[in-house]
């Protein structure tokens, strides 16, 4: 098909479009009349927290609804076409070839049993655009602009030979191999470590750059779509909150929530003195099975206050909680426990150990049985480890839900009946229940929305003061550090890198690898990637 | 922070909306949704449990009772005619609902429980144990099962006891995969790691936390289950290892009047004959199926656009 658009032209207007979804045996309204014009050559960011739609409304960008979906009114206009008037047979030859789609999930996304290049190229060549020869070398150059190690044989790989980053970049490609006038972005780079985010993330801006195409860019981190767009919108409830260039939202949001959005990241908590420690691992090494994870790891965790463990996927942080709980025992090193040895194995602890050491987990959902009520989930430990049982457990479980701010309609619930944020509250609750007095926190923020994250941070940081809590805090969001730390470790490669307070971290001079993760961390500037490209170049 | 309607407040945060349902209306809602096979099975299902219950108060006669007319044909005072030592066989065909259905029932229950635990216990142990369980219940499906039970029959006498122990124990071999199978998936989650962390016994991250999360398709498996041991029992007694006489069972009464079919051309009520306790054992397994392919079609979340 040839290209009709060039820069400037409205390429894709939606008026009125609303979008209900089918379930619990009702139709919801999902997207409520919104209008937007997106213009050849320009980057739209799509923000809002889980739910506001904007998922929905950037599929609905191709014509494409998801099953249980309807659009019941409105027009999307793409180069002239009322998307919303075609059949599935005639909107099939946009997708895949003028519009085409990065979903959040690379790894899902790809099929398992065919090569990279194949798939990179196989709507191009069914299109008829390419043929395959022509395609291939295009495909090439492509992973090469997207600064893929080898572009001129990654393409034979499978897609498990390929990192995650890697493979959202290949799915880049795939995108852009047809040369389509409208790219959707669905989260590409949520699911990624912050050092491999900005690397997809300046390559994914350059090729957007270089062959000028329009984009949608879905996400609800907002320092993130500071780098990527010219225009953000910001989506509640399937509502339009507002909508503006980047640099006049960034510096000057009209809308009482969109000033709520930015202000999130200024949460800081002031650093306290380090005290008596009571949790110490002193050269610890791990394995699982015949692979080494932890390298002679040695952490100090002062008395009342929050260490949080930094580091990407792989950097060990996870497996080092699963020493102190006891879940894989250590190979060797000791685990020191206010002032006594934890036996390394979890059968051989007792019960008071137990009690004392709680975990809170990174996805909520499956942290509690969804056949259990909030009464059995928080219950539990209080009859298990404190003997209470009856209306003593009752009025306890009130207290605590109290003191995670819900109230007692809450404890006929299922987990499947609760927000994400309720959900990890309760699963707080449930770990204050055995009166602990050290908390271990996996990423307990990482899969909430901003403003939630926020409320739990507060939330953790209020009962830290009141119950004068221990945390070793685990993450990878640097933000979260500042808001929440006394003190950081930094973890790579099952190594400590560095340890210290967080002003003493976080101020020069740094070790290589703290250098390379801070200065990863997206900052709310637009030219932040643009600055930290060049600084790359003429270092 | 933030003022007026957009104050953030963890209570108020929406989550998915549900409605709060009792058990009952919720299976009513489903009943009535439910499609006619689903129907058809239940009340052929709930007709089989009435008779097979108050079968004394159904049968005009007694189980053994033997009147001097044999092989008397279809009548008012006989509705289905008698047998060859003349006994009636429409009484025989309730008391047997009795004997087949309840055998098979108690076979089933006896198998889950034996298949169930080991497979749980298999499935949170994953070490030598589960090693040790999975080889074993390999071994036991190597041989088929039939021919086995025959052998095991032979050696250790046909009494009902023995049938049902048998036939449980072959049977669990096939509960035991399902179980193991279903139960690996729940035990990686994040809450049954917090149980264990909690210093939760082997009994209670069984029962409470995994049990309740693979119901479903124990239930749906029960059902199919169920079926395999009737057919099974009904065949051991066609084969006489079964159910043994005086008792009334299906399988036993089809095979004892199976040369009636030959007098067909004669009588064709008396040909029907050894087919009725062969069409009651047909039409509850069928019964079953359709209940339980609705029951799978509900839970497994796949449903038509």
């Amino acid at each position: 098909m040839n290209k009709k658009t060039k820069k400037g032209d409205v390429l894709l207007s939606i008026k009125g479009l609303k979008i209900q979804g089918f379930s619990d045996e009702k139709w919801h309204d999902i997207i409520n009349g919104i209008d937007l014009t997106l213009h050849a050559g320009e980057v739209l960011g799509l923000i809002g927290e889980s739910g506001a739609g904007k998922s929905t409304l950037g599929l609905a960008a191709m014509g494409y609804t998801q099953p249980g979906c309807r659009i019941t009114a409105g027009e999307i206009i793409f180069d002239g076409v009322d998307l919303t008037k075609l059949t599935d047979g005639e909107k099939r030859k946009f997708w895949g070839n003028r519009m085409t789609y990065v979903a959040q999930s690379a790894a899902a996304s790809f099929n398992p049993a065919h090569r990279l290049i194949v798939q990179t190229t196989a709507s191009t060549i069914r299109a008829g655009i390419k043929d395959q020869a022509s395609a291939y070398e295009d495909a090439q150059h492509l992973y090469s602009v997207l600064n893929l190690p080898d572009p001129k044989h990654i393409g034979e790989r499978y897609p498990h030979q390929v990192s995650g980053g890697q493979l959202q970049r290949v799915m880049t490609a795939m995108a852009m191999s047809p040369r389509p006038d409208l790219l959707i972005f669905d989260e590409p780079t949520t699911a990624l470590d912050v050092t491999t985010q900005v690397e997809v993330l300046a390559s994914m801006r350059s090729i957007v750059e270089e062959f000028n195409t329009a984009a949608i860019y879905i996400t609800h981190d907002l320092a993130v779509v500071a780098q990527m767009a010219d225009v953000i919108k910001v989506l509640r409830y399937g509502n339009e909150v507002e909508e503006a260039p980047t640099r006049q939202m960034l510096n000057a949001p009209q809308q009482e929530y969109t000033k709520s959005l930015w202000s999130v990241r200024s949460l800081e908590k002031t650093q306290q003195e380090a005290e008596v420690s009571i949790l110490s691992l002193q050269s610890i090494d791990a394995a699982y099975g015949l692979e080494k994870v932890l390298h002679d790891v040695s952490i100090e965790v002062p008395k009342g206050s929050t260490v949080a463990v930094v580091g990407e996927s792989g950097s060990g942080k996870s497996t080092a909680a699963r020493v102190i709980t006891g879940l894989l025992p250590q190979m060797s090193g000791i685990v020191r426990f206010d002032g006594e040895d934890l036996p390394p194995t979890l059968s051989n602890r007792s019960k008071d150990q137990k009690r004392r050491i709680q975990m809170i987990y990174q996805m909520a959902d499956t942290a509690m049985n969804p056949r259990q009520t909030v009464r059995e989930i928080i219950g539990r430990p209080l009859e298990f480890y404190l003997g209470m049982r009856g209306s003593e457990q009752t009025k306890r479980i009130v207290e605590l839900l109290e003191m995670i701010e819900l109230d007692v309609s809450f404890t006929e619930r299922l987990p499947g009946e609760l927000s994400g944020g309720q959900k990890q509250r309760i699963c707080i609750a449930r770990a204050l229940a055995a009166e602990p007095d050290f908390i271990i926190c996996d990423e307990v923020t990482s899969a909430l929305d901003q403003i939630v994250q926020e409320g739990i941070l507060k939330l953790l940081l209020r009962l830290q003061e009141e119950l004068g809590l221990t945390y070793l805090f685990i993450t990878h969001d640097i933000s979260t550090v500042k808001a929440i730390a006394d003190q950081v470790v930094v973890m790579n490669q099952g190594e400590v890198v560095e340890q210290g307070l967080k002003t003493e971290v976080f101020s020069p001079p740094h070790p290589d690898y703290t250098e390379l993760l801070l200065s990863s961390v997206p900052e709310m500037d637009p030219d932040w990637l643009s600055n930290l490209n060049k600084k790359e170049i003429r270092s | 922070m933030t003022q007026g309607k957009n104050t953030y407040s963890a209570a108020g945060e929406v989550g998915s909306v549900v409605e709060k349902r009792t058990f009952w209306t919720r299976a009513k809602i489903e009943l009535s949704k439910s499609p006619w096979t689903a129907r058809f099975g239940m009340l052929v299902i709930f007709i089989y449990a009435i008779l097979a219950i108050f079968a004394p108060f159904f049968a005009p006669y007694g189980e053994a009772q033997v009147f001097p007319e044999p092989y008397a044909p279809w009548s008012s005072t006989y509705i289905f005619g008698t047998d060859q030592i003349g006994r009636d066989i429409f009484s025989r065909m309730i008391f047997g609902a009795r004997n087949t259905v309840g055998i098979a029932v108690a076979t089933t229950f006896l198998a889950f429980l034996i298949g169930g635990t080991l497979g749980l216990a298999a499935a949170i142990n994953r070490s030598w144990l589960d090693q040790f369980l999975s080889r074993s219940v390999d071994v036991l499906m190597a041989i088929p099962s039939l021919i086995f039970a025959l052998v095991l029959l032979s050696i250790f006498g046909s009494t009902v006891t023995n049938l049902i122990l048998i036939i449980a124990v072959l049977d669990s071999t096939r509960v035991f995969r399902l179980t193991r199978a279903v139960a690996l998936n729940v035990v990686v989650m994040d809450y049954v790691e917090a149980a264990r962390l909690r210093g939760e016994g082997l009994g209670w991250i069984m029962r409470r936390e995994i049990l309740p999360n693979i119901m479903p398709p124990l239930i749906a498996e029960f059902g199919l289950r169920f079926c395999f041991v009737f057919l099974t029992i009904a065949a051991l007694s066609f084969l006489g290892v079964g159910i043994q006489p005086p008792t009334a069972d299906w399988g036993s009464m089809v095979r004892d009047n199976a040369s009636l079919i030959m007098f067909a051309q004669y009588d064709l009520k008396a040909g029907l004959t050894p087919l009725l306790p062969a069409a009651a054992i047909a039409l509850l397994t069928v019964a079953i199926n359709f209940v339980v392919d609705w029951f799978l079609h509900k839970t497994s979340g796949l449903h038509d656009e």
